[in-house]
């Protein structure tokens, strides 16, 4: 890809509305799909973006995801106005989780998503203030052909 | 082996066509935790689950598995099928538990 291929978007993710918890996960998977970005990455933006946007559903009022694409990588960022997490180290323990019946209900909330956007990036930073809201950047490199 | 000759062994009931019964199954994967089959899943395999909820579907289709098999006597919720059928996505039910049905698919492909 030359620079001139550079893409992104920005969507509004609704806190609480778990109908299509895919809804911006599968339509970036789709437009990264269409431009030919390899099929590894696309992966693993696919697993980054739906763990985030189930994360904004399930504890956020509102969200926000962003996603740009250029020559080197695809970087994805996830912010939300939210209660926050007390504890973020805690929370990328595997298993650790606050999911309510609800949320577990629907087969989410195992401790599994904050983990899992961390496994699936190659660079990975999270800040989050309790009562105000989380923010997530994931970086996923682009293989040199 | 043939996503069809699966369904015909196992004797499953179709709930949603989908993109067919001709995909070949590469192998499968079990759970109920949709963060753990996003993680561990991959292309070309059947997922066996008791969840009927229509983000089973989303989480199929973004891993691009071939379809879904509800267990346990389990119908998929009507969502889940009208979103499946939108995705091009099989959906496929059985009255056995989770453990026959996937001990039958391991034995079936491991003989093919």
């Amino acid at each position: 890809m030359s620079i001139e291929d550079e893409f992104g978007g920005s969507y509004t993710v609704r806190g609480r509305d778990f109908i299509d918890a895919d809804l911006v996960s599968s339509q970036i998977k789709k437009l990264l799909k269409d431009r030919g970005i390899p099929e590894d990455v696309v992966r693993k933006v696919a697993v980054v973006t739906f763990e985030a946007e189930v994360n904004i559903i399930s504890y956020a009022e509102i969200g926000t995801i962003n996603f740009h694409v250029d020559d080197r990588a695809v970087t994805i960022e996830a912010m939300d106005k939210g209660q926050g997490i007390p504890n973020v180290d805690l929370a990328l323990v595997e298993g650790y989780s606050t999911a309510d019946d609800t949320i577990r209900d629907m087969g989410f909330g195992a401790g599994m998503g904050l983990p899992n956007i961390k496994k699936f990036s190659d660079e990975f930073e999270i800040t989050s203030i309790v009562g105000k809201g989380t923010t997530l950047k994931s970086v996923i490199r682009i293989p040199p052909e | 082996m043939r996503l069809k000759e699966i369904q015909a062994e196992l004797g499953l009931a179709l709930q949603c066509a989908g993109a067919g019964l001709d995909a070949e199954v590469t192998g499968g994967y079990v759970g109920d935790l949709l963060s753990d089959v996003m993680a561990n899943s991959a292309k070309g395999q059947v997922w066996v689950t008791r969840q009927v909820h229509q983000n089973i579907v989303a989480v199929a289709t973004l891993k691009e598995l071939v379809a879904i098999i509800i267990v346990q006597g389990a119908l998929p919720d009507q969502d889940t099928v009208a979103k499946a059928e939108k995705e091009g996505l099989t959906i496929l039910t059985t009255s056995m538990p989770a453990f026959e049905v996937v001990g039958r698919i391991h034995r079936l492909l491991s003989a093919s």
